[in-house]
């Protein structure tokens, strides 16, 4: 909930932001972007040492991964030991180091050949493993790239080419963004809101970015026929401001239906094709602005 | 019925054995007095409605500021470093007791006066939020960060004793409001990044020893087991119960909400209906066992807990008294069930939105399209994984008839990440695309159809709910606490507050003065209406 409301983070950081710590409130937020993702985030996250990380990776497969599987997920008749207790409760090796020093001769694991640095290694790629599953700001997005790029220009043709041009403002935007983050950056552009209009949160958080790029902007009407207009700084129910043309701050006290306040959003039809889209047609325009570059 | 009387006759026997005079008696949680919020929704019922009628439709605009007061965590509690009070208050005899993670205050409810603050020690569990206590007698019972069920003595914020009721390390986190039953202290945890069991526990009031522990996913040999491919992949399946339940005394049942299964997004492992995951479930809270249960998101892959608030009332139904219990569910579907069986009465979208599933099944339960599980390439799902509502709390007034509800008109991209055949943790994320609108929606529970709506001219529509018999509705929107005419949907009353109201308002009785109490951030407001003078 709090990233939802959160305002005005500039794009790319709310992007790193990611998700949060559990599923219980977990604010749809922004997935994150596919880079600073995937293995070397984990390792950077759970703090153990590349390079040991590295040995052990080497050294599982070599000695482990057999029974236990090539990601340690369990094997025939030898347990997932990324879902382990063992593993999950260990520290510094306390519970995992006897474990590969003697092995479970009553659980049918023999004793591996390592030597103590070499079962360092071992913990610390799967403290790693552990690490990277529970933690969603580590998941690398796989081939975002599925859709057909001439149906996607057909599409792009027929429905967006109203507002935006190839050659016009999407120039080269191919090679600006990375597939994942052009999918995201296209089918919402207002990054920092949480999309929409769900992000704001009434509280005018956002004035900073009054003049960022797709702000809405506003008339207000007042009883006298005077109308201001600029972009919207905030509004809720009982009021509403805006910074006109030449940078003025104007605030009003709304009562119902007073002042006549209009909204205007340039990225509405954004959110109105959200309900049309299918899965096919998103996938195709993504794989053709890639194109764009 | 059959258990009922015999509960009902124990509660009787405590209440006139003299423990009247310690705190509260679990006795007086079956009928609270005015004068109290004795638990997390108020009463057993979850309606968050309140009898009283001092402040009113005719006389709200006249609420008025009678106290507001800071509370500061002190060393190191709370993320970011600023309290957050997601609790919704207690009020017993007089004192106001709430929490934030890591935190339990008590308070002078006659002037916001802190009494006493306790601090848990540092720990590594997730401070998220926190949704209050329990209390029993003159016990109150906190759950702490990193799974400790924590007795306090509710008059000095001493520690009586605590007990383990998860291992933290294996991604649990407590966060529940413990619900008092009898002599029984019901609890729920949460978490769900590593696959962990889930599960419910109840504990003995007096030494926190177990009672009984009820898996939310079936072990060998149990009924639903079917609904998993293996023991393994039910056993990790997850399903933690994060809000707490209602509770019917006459059928003696404890109506909870369960989470989503694990792993999250990723479905591959774990093919069925993934009972009792994402599932409305009642148990009898003597022995824990399972009598009923209905399952709004039957294979859910998209993080939508069905945690929210079930609540209980009676209504009519086909010309017939019927005993109900409702629940708007994350997925964006609103249910009501009939009471003693389970079994489903109504079910509809309350958001138009939705668009993952196609048709329902024999018992009436959404049937997911697997066209919108999570892909490598993406689909487009409403609502987000956050849902068309969350865990805040809804409200039913039986003076109107409605079920009110915060809402949103969300859309999220959900992606696929991990494509092994042994998926784990989440296995996929979703990315916000954006939002058609948020709503507070007064639903009539016979249809799940909108008598009104209001649209927020911005974001924050997913807020906590209070009716009273003053016909109001009680509610939030940014930091603006807001009272609506119950049946109308009109704004009568608002107040800026310093931070947006974080948890349900409550409304007592104290001193012949009707307050309405709200938390906001680090803050607790309470509002009155001035009296003439006598």
């Amino acid at each position: 909930m709090q990233i939802r409301e959160g305002g005005a983070l500039p794009l790319l950081l709310l992007l790193a932001a990611g998700a949060s710590l559990t599923a219980q409130e977990p604010a749809a937020g922004r997935a994150g972007r596919a880079q600073g993702r995937g293995e070397a985030a984990a390792v950077a996250g759970s703090k153990e040492d590349p390079a040991a990380v590295e040995r052990g990776a080497k050294l599982y497969q070599t000695n482990c991964a057999g029974c236990h599987g090539v990601s340690a997920r369990g094997g025939v008749g030898a347990p997932d030991l990324v879902r382990s207790s063992l593993v999950l409760d260990d520290e510094k090796g306390i519970l995992i180091a006897p474990v590969l020093r003697n092995g479970r001769p009553d659980a049918g694991m023999p004793k591996p050949n390592l030597t103590e640095a070499e079962i360092g290694d071992v913990i610390a790629w799967l403290h790693v493993q552990t690490f990277a599953a529970g933690h969603r700001t580590t998941y690398a997005f796989k081939d975002v790239l599925t859709g057909d790029p001439k149906k996607g220009e057909a599409y792009f043709a027929a429905t967006c080419a109203g507002c935006h041009s190839a050659t016009g403002d999407l120039k080269g935007i191919g090679s600006r963004y990375d597939a994942f983050a052009l999918q995201a950056r296209w089918l919402q552009p207002r990054g920092g809101r949480g999309g929409g209009r769900g992000g704001r949160g009434g509280r005018g958080a956002d004035a900073g970015a009054g003049a960022a790029r797709g702000a809405e902007t506003v008339t207000v009407t007042e009883a006298s026929g005077r109308k201001i207009s600029g972009t919207l700084d905030r509004i809720d129910d009982f009021s509403v401001s805006l910074h006109d043309a030449s940078g003025e701050y104007h605030s009003f006290t709304r009562e119902g239906d007073s002042p006549k306040v209009e909204v205007h959003d340039p990225l509405k039809a954004h959110t109105d094709l959200l309900a049309k889209y299918t899965d096919a047609d998103i996938h195709n325009v993504t794989a053709y602005l890639v194109t764009l570059k | 019925m059959r258990n009922g009387c015999i509960l009902v006759c124990a509660f009787l026997t405590l209440a006139l054995s003299g423990a009247y005079a310690q705190g509260l008696t679990p006795a007086e949680l079956l009928k609270p007095p005015a004068d109290s919020w004795p638990t997390y929704n108020g009463d057993y019922s979850g309606r968050r409605f309140s009898s009283l009628t001092q402040i009113n439709a005719s006389n709200v605009q006249n609420l008025a500021l009678a106290w507001a007061t800071r509370f500061t965590a002190g060393g190191g509690g709370g993320r970011g470093g600023g309290v957050q009070i997601k609790s919704t208050p207690l009020l017993v005899n007089g004192i106001l007791y709430f929490t934030s993670p890591n935190n339990v205050w008590a308070a002078d409810a006659r002037t916001g006066r802190e009494l006493w603050h306790y601090q848990y020690p540092p720990n590594t569990g997730s401070t998220i939020g926190n949704r209050g206590v329990g209390i029993y007698g003159n016990w109150l019972f906190f759950e702490s960060p990193d799974s400790n069920l924590v007795s306090l003595d509710a008059r000095t914020g001493k520690v009586r004793w605590k007990v383990s009721i998860a291992d933290p390390k294996l991604d649990y986190t407590s966060t529940v409001a413990p619900v008092v039953i009898g002599n029984h202290i019901v609890t729920g945890i949460g978490g769900d990044h590593l696959d962990n069991p889930g599960f419910i526990q109840s504990r003995d009031p007096e030494t926190g020893a177990l009672q009984w522990k009820w898996w939310t996913t079936p072990r060998k040999g149990e009924p639903g087991m079917d609904t998993w491919p293996d023991e393994y992949s039910a056993s990790h399946g997850t399903g933690q119960a994060w809000i707490p339940g209602t509770y019917d005394p006459e059928l003696n049942l404890y109506i909870v909400g369960t989470g989503n299964p694990n792993p999250v997004m990723a479905e591959k492992s774990r093919k069925g209906d993934n009972l009792y995951t994402c599932s409305i479930v009642a148990l009898n809270p003597d022995t824990g066992k399972l009598v009923w249960y209905f399952q709004p998101s039957p294979h859910d892959v998209h993080d939508w807990d069905a945690v929210e608030t079930p609540i209980l009332f009676d209504g009519v139904i086909d010309g017939q008294k019927r005993k109900l219990v409702a629940q708007a569910s994350r997925n964006g579907y609103f249910f009501v069930l009939d009471r003693l069986t389970g079994k489903r009465i109504v079910g509809t979208p309350f958001i138009d939105t939705v668009n993952w599933a196609k048709g329902y099944d024999a018992k009436g339960q959404p049937i997911g399209n697997p066209a919108k599980y999570p892909t490598t390439d993406g689909v487009l799902v409403s609502p987000a994984s956050g849902g068309a509502t969350n865990w805040q709390a809804p409200s039913y007034d039986p003076d109107t008839g409605l079920f009110y509800v915060g809402t949103s008109r969300s859309y999220s991209m959900y992606y696929l990440t991990d494509t092994d055949d042994h998926p784990e943790g989440w296995g996929g994320v979703d990315s916000s695309v954006g939002n058609e609108g948020n709503a507070l929606l007064a639903l009539d529970y016979h249809t799940g159809k909108p008598v009104w709506r209001h649209d927020w001219p911005s974001g924050g529509g997913v807020v906590n709910n209070l009716s009273t018999a003053g016909k109001l509705l009680f509610t939030s929107n940014g930091s603006n606490l807001i009272a609506f005419q119950a049946a109308t949907g009109k704004i009568l009353w608002h107040a800026g507050l310093m931070a947006s109201p974080s948890a349900g308002p409550i409304t007592y009785m104290l001193d012949g003065k009707q307050y309405v109490l709200t938390a906001a951030g680090d803050s607790l407001y309470a509002f009155t209406v001035n009296q003439p003078v006598q």
